[in-house]
């Protein structure tokens, strides 16, 4: 079996005392979509804040295709940059729209922006916005902007964050859509966080569920929602779990 | 006999202006000059501090930013006074032999006060323009792959109209001020004469309608170079 992207040994996050995410193991494959679910204030965002660098663990090891990123160690800005990050409220800087998603290409002085922007503006279906302010999109156009922009950047990992939350049932399939085809047509390795147990049916290879910060099961997709092994997981699926 | 003065004070700045005085033109180019540099130094320190004070979190950060707060209220005669001791022949810095050493009684010893009195108020409204952008917004760049200076100057372009409020705030406090730049220049004219410490000569002698005029030449000037400012930030006034 091929190295995985991510590896989480024994990573805990703490704000102050108070232990927000405990993580015994973890392995995230390349090409997969893994989806976490759980209720809000799980865990799941700050995870995914670890994964990004954008955080580090209180302690514990986080290996990014093979070498340690724990608690005491800086991350290069050539490993940051192979992960990003899709928000689950985007913020679009106060520019149009394609400056939006050129951004981070630009940070990298990545050949063929203009391309590229184009080329996820038009897979988001928003190429006719390209030059609108991103401060008068709708909330469905800027998590599309948000989406395209994170797209451009082709990186190997690829995280969302509750990206279809407060969305419409249209703009929910247009994103499913989009999230489905990068992985299948770029291998993109992919870490989805959802409240919603049916969206992670919907695209998840693996699942996992957090509940109080803690990692209680990560399963096959049939086997986390037909067979799982802890009787929480069990709850959750069904949504027998009141939070 | 203020308002008959005002008007003398108009019609003698327009002949001032239009016969090219070259006693007003020395005043009002070196009251660009020591405004112009003092306002450089003071952005260049004040818009890195207030964004740092912005986006950091710190222990001890409170008591700057109480410190800066009160640089920001300070009286300029006071900063004035600081600076003469300091640049004096007993001063700890007018006992020390070096051309780099601002002097007593000169445009860099001016400049040097009114960078002291402005880079506070440039740092405060920077650091409050930093801190009305969204928070989350630097975790959202930093997740597009930019470094910490990047994410620093993105916050900054985004609180562009509140920086350029905090360098307008910083241009006022110099250009009209009076009681540092007499003390620490001595208003000698030809050498640290500038457009402030002249209308208080002039009153002083009784040339109410010079005065005036310099004053609102002054005024004239100061509308536009904030003109300028605002016509430089394009459309996001507007929006």
């Amino acid at each position: 079996m091929s190295q995985p992207v991510y590896r989480l040994d024994n990573v805990i996050k703490r704000y102050d005392l108070r232990e927000v995410l405990h993580v015994d193991a973890l392995e995230v494959h390349a090409g997969e979509i893994l989806a976490l679910v759980g209720p809000s204030g799980s865990g799941k965002s700050t995870c995914l804040r670890l994964l990004n660098f954008l955080e580090a663990p209180t302690s514990g090891t986080i290996r990014f295709d093979g070498r340690n990123y724990g608690s005491n160690g800086s991350v290069p800005l050539d490993v940051r940059r192979r992960v990003t990050t899709v928000f689950q409220r985007p913020l679009l800087l106060n520019r149009s729209v394609q400056a939006n998603v050129a951004y981070g290409l630009r940070l990298r002085r990545a050949p063929d922006t203009r391309a590229r922007v184009e080329d996820a503006l038009s897979r988001v279906g928003l190429l006719g916005l390209a030059r609108q302010k991103g401060s008068t999109l709708s909330g469905g156009e800027a998590q599309r902007v948000a989406l395209a922009r994170a797209m451009a950047l082709e990186t190997d990992v690829l995280l969302l964050d509750e990206p279809t939350a407060n969305l419409d049932p249209y703009n929910v399939g247009v994103i499913e859509e989009i999230i489905r085809e990068l992985n299948v047509e770029r291998a993109t390795t992919m870490v989805l966080v959802t409240h919603n147990v049916f969206q992670a049916r919907r695209l998840a290879h693996r699942v996992g569920l957090l509940l109080d910060g803690e990692l209680v099961e990560v399963a096959d997709v049939e086997r986390f929602f037909a067979a799982p092994t802890d009787p929480r997981t069990l709850a959750f699926a069904r949504g027998e779990m009141v939070y | 006999m203020a308002i008959s003065a005002l008007l003398d004070g108009l019609r003698q700045a327009l002949s001032l202006i239009l016969e090219r005085d070259p006693a007003l033109l020395e005043i009002v180019r070196l009251t660009f000059e020591v405004s112009g540099v003092a306002l450089f130094f003071s952005s260049l320190i004040g818009i890195p501090l207030g964004a740092f004070l912005g986006m950091r979190r710190f222990r001890g950060r409170r008591l700057v930013i109480s410190a800066l707060y009160t640089g920001m209220g300070f009286p300029p005669v006071v900063i004035g006074l600081l600076v003469y001791m300091l640049l004096s022949r007993t001063g700890p810095l007018g006992q020390i032999d070096g051309d780099h050493i601002p002097r007593l009684f000169t445009p860099a010893a001016m400049m040097l006060a009114q960078t002291i009195i402005s880079f506070p108020l440039v740092a405060g409204f920077t650091m409050a323009a930093v801190m009305g952008v969204e928070p989350h917004l630097r975790q959202q760049i930093q997740a597009l792959g930019a470094t910490p200076m990047q994410t620093a100057w993105a916050v900054l372009v985004e609180a562009r109209i509140g920086v350029i409020v905090s360098i307008i705030a910083g241009f006022g406090s110099i250009i009209s001020e009076v009681g540092a730049v007499m003390l620490v220049g001595g208003n000698i004219v030809g050498r640290t004469r500038v457009l402030t410490t002249a209308i208080v000569l002039e009153t002083r002698k009784g040339n109410f309608d010079l005065a005036s005029a310099l004053g609102i030449i002054l005024l004239g000037l100061s509308f536009m170079v904030n003109a300028t400012m605002m016509l430089m930030q394009g459309k996001s006034f507007d929006q």
